[in-house]
Formats: C-alpha cells, sequence, structure tokens
C-alpha cells in the first residue's frame, strides 16, 4: 500500500471514529486502534501512539466549548490528576514490555466494558449531603449554577475515587485511550459528582493524562507521523462535526447500533489476540 | 459569603480565558500538522507505508532536538511531528494557568497540588524514563 493510499484510508476511518466517538460519548480512540490493527494491520504500538494523539486534540478542542459554560470544577480535576499523571505515565513506560496479544486482549475487555457503560442509563447520584473529612480538606465540593439559582453538591468518597482514577489512568497510558468510561465510574458512580460537572472536568483531566503519557510514547518512537497525521487530523474534524449535529438528534438507536459494532470489535481484539495475530 | 462570590467570578473569567487558549492551541497545532503532511505527502505519497512491525530505532523524530532542526530544514515528518508538540504543549499550558489562577487565589495548597502535577510531566519530558 502507498503512502497516499494508506493516508486517505486512515482519514477516512478516523474522521468516522471520532465522529461516532463523539455522538455516543465513547472517544475516538476506541474505534482508530482496532481500524488500524485489525484492518491495516498497522502494529498495536503504533496505533497507540497515534491514537493518544487524537484524544489530545478532541478534549483540547471541546474543553473550549465546555468551559463557557464555567461548572468545571478544577479542584477536582486537579487533585485527582496527581493519580492520573502518575499512573499514565507509569502505563506507557511498561506498554512496550507487553505482548502485543496481551494488549490487544486487555484493549477488547476495555472496549466491551465502555459499550456496556454508554448503553447504561446514568444516574445521577450527586446530592448535598455531608461529604467525608477529605473531600472538605481539599476543598472539592462545590456549586453549579441552574435556572434556579446555584446548586451545591458535595463530593464522597475521595479515597475511592482516587483509586479508580488511578486505574483510568494505567489503562489511559497502556492502551493508548481517554479511558472515559472508567472516569465515569470513579467521578459519577464512587465520587457522586453531579453530571454537569462529572463531564467537563473529565475532560479536562484527559488532555492533561493523554499528555503525560503521549511524551513517553513520543521519546519512544511509537508516534509515527505518517500515523498520527491522518488520525488526529480525521478524529478531531469527525469530533467537531459530531458535536454539531448531537445538539439537535437523539442518539439513543445510534447507541445501540454503535455498541454492538464496538462489541464486534472487542471480540475481534480479543480473538486475534489469544491466537496471536496481532 | 462575600470573598466566595468573587472568586467565583475570577474562576469564571480565567476558564473563559483558559477555553479560548486551548482552541487556540489546538487549531495552531493542527494547522502545522496539516502543513507538515502536505510537505510529507508531496515527497512520500509514492512510498510503501508498512507499519506490520514496531521498529522503534527506525523513528527519526523521537526527541525535541531532532524534530526542531528537523523543522528548520522542512521536513515534512518533522513539521507533524513539531505540530503533534504543540498539540501536547496545549493541555499543560492549562495546568501552568490553572496554578496561577490559585496562586491570585491565595489557595498554596493547590499551588502545591498543580506544581506536583507538572513535575511529573515534566520528569517524563525529560527522556529518562525510556530506556
Amino acid at each position: 500500500m502507498t503512502v497516499l493510499l494508506f493516508t486517505i484510508i486512515v482519514l477516512a476511518g478516523a474522521f468516522c471514529a471520532g465522529l461516532l466517538g463523539s455522538l455516543t460519548g465513547l472517544g475516538g480512540g476506541v474505534v482508530i486502534i482496532p481500524l488500524l490493527t485489525l484492518v491495516l494491520g498497522v502494529d498495536i504500538h503504533y496505533a497507540i501512539g497515534a491514537s493518544i494523539v487524537s484524544v489530545i486534540a478532541t478534549s483540547s478542542g471541546s474543553a473550549a466549548a465546555y468551559v463557557k459554560e464555567g461548572i468545571t470544577n478544577i479542584r477536582i480535576g486537579m487533585f485527582l490528576e496527581i493519580a492520573t499523571t502518575i499512573s499514565a505515565v507509569l502505563g506507557a513506560i511498561i506498554t512496550v514490555y507487553l505482548n502485543p496479544s496481551f494488549i490487544a486482549v486487555m484493549f477488547g475487555l476495555i472496549l466491551m466494558f465502555s459499550a456496556v457503560m454508554m448503553l447504561r442509563k446514568k444516574v445521577d447520584h450527586s446530592d448535598n449531603d455531608t461529604s467525608g473529612k477529605l473531600a472538605t480538606f481539599f476543598k472539592l465540593n462545590g456549586s453549579y449554577p441552574t435556572a434556579e439559582g446555584p446548586k451545591s453538591y458535595a463530593v464522597h468518597n475521595v479515597v475511592g475515587g482516587f483509586v479508580m482514577m488511578f486505574f483510568a489512568g494505567i489503562i489511559s497510558g497502556l492502551l493508548g485511550i481517554g479511558s472515559g468510561a472508567l472516569k465515569v465510574v470513579a467521578m459519577d458512580n464512587i465520587m457522586r459528582i453531579p453530571f454537569k460537572v462529572s463531564t467537563t472536568t473529565s475532560n479536562f483531566m484527559m488532555g492533561v493524562t493523554a499528555a503525560a503519557s503521549a511524551v513517553v510514547y513520543l521519546h519512544r518512537g511509537q508516534i509515527d507521523p505518517g500515523i498520527a497525521m491522518p488520525v488526529t487530523i480525521g478524529v478531531l474534524i469527525g469530533a467537531t462535526v459530531g458535536a454539531k449535529i448531537l445538539i439537535r438528534t437523539k442518539t439513543d438507536k445510534l447507541k445501540i447500533i454503535f455498541a454492538i459494532v464496538v462489541g464486534f470489535l472487542a471480540l475481534q481484539m480479543i480473538y486475534n489476540g489469544l491466537s496471536g495475530k496481532l | 459569603m462575600k470573598k466566595e462570590a468573587k472568586s467565583v467570578f475570577v474562576d469564571k473569567d480565567i476558564q473563559f480565558i483558559l477555553g479560548t487558549l486551548l482552541r487556540v492551541g489546538v487549531v495552531t497545532a493542527m494547522t502545522v500538522v496539516f502543513v507538515g503532511g502536505l510537505i510529507y505527502l508531496l515527497v512520500a505519497s509514492n512510498k510503501i507505508a508498512d507499519y506490520h512491525v514496531f521498529k522503534p530505532e527506525l523513528a527519526e523524530y523521537s526527541s525535541i532536538s531532532a524534530i526542531l532542526s528537523g523543522v528548520l530544514s522542512f521536513n515534512g515528518k518533522a513539521i507533524i511531528q513539531f505540530g503533534t508538540l504543540l498539540l501536547i504543549f496545549t493541555p499543560i499550558t492549562r495546568v501552568v494557568f490553572s496554578v496561577f489562577s490559585f496562586l491570585i487565589e491565595r489557595d498554596y495548597m493547590y499551588v502545591t497540588i498543580g506544581l506536583f502535577v507538572l513535575a511529573v510531566i515534566l520528569f517524563s519530558l525529560s527522556n529518562k524514563l525510556v530506556g
């Protein structure tokens, strides 16, 4: 395959990945890595390097839209970044020593988990009951504007959320994805932060976490310009278009279709990993 | 109570500036990647794309100094990597700004936390972690 053809195919694939990723909230990386590895036969280490760059692009690009609403809790983000940056760097260091088959299987499992999380109805667990000492000490509790004036919320189980974020960071560093599904578990389910705050805060963290592991990938030669260029451009344009469509479309049916596709990709990754084809 | 209201206001202002900064950063980085991509395709479009095996020893532009010297000789691949570097620095800049905003609010605990996060990133940037 010539470089030109490769670039065009990856560009088109990355566009679709970015589009679907932003419409369904799953992110672009989870689709682009199977596309590169299963369809184009790219080594998974290169695919991971290209994917992490696209994670930075989409998270920073959409953050501009989010921060206008002014509900990112920078303190929660910064506090949890202690966990995610350390673990993302760790993950990025370990990943090259792992067998590609093992990475593929793990990727498949995370993919399945993300698909299930996407279909599950999100429940807002937030409240303003008394929260723990740690949340108060680290000034994590906050408020966000609503039609009826500012609404306060309390942050729960700081230790549990921190540990879960550490895990999310490792996965992000190992697999080159934003691991948004795991961050949702940490922030919405464990720490019980309201959606309006957790979505934007998680996005804020994603860019910083991805940057930390991207630096390691770059030094190791995992970010190849020939792959990273079409992946980043494609995913970013796709995600931007997706965000525009999202405002006036219902995505329930799309999510089910996409979950089936993602589930299929996940099985493929696991199968190829187990049979040693990747 | 009054003090709290003021700090929310400052927070919002800073967040708005940050949002704009992020967008400018992403657009600039992507423009550089795009230009680099065009130059790269002009030179290499008929070559064979082979990524079947991970060969880190063949990576030409995997350090900041190599990227910068490649940019000066208008190498397409180096320009793409330079754009990628700009992209990587965009969220890092956001952390730097947050540290300043905590400093303005005299929240020294969060100044320390922010500096720690920066230190982790800078440490990985120092190229000591990859053997």
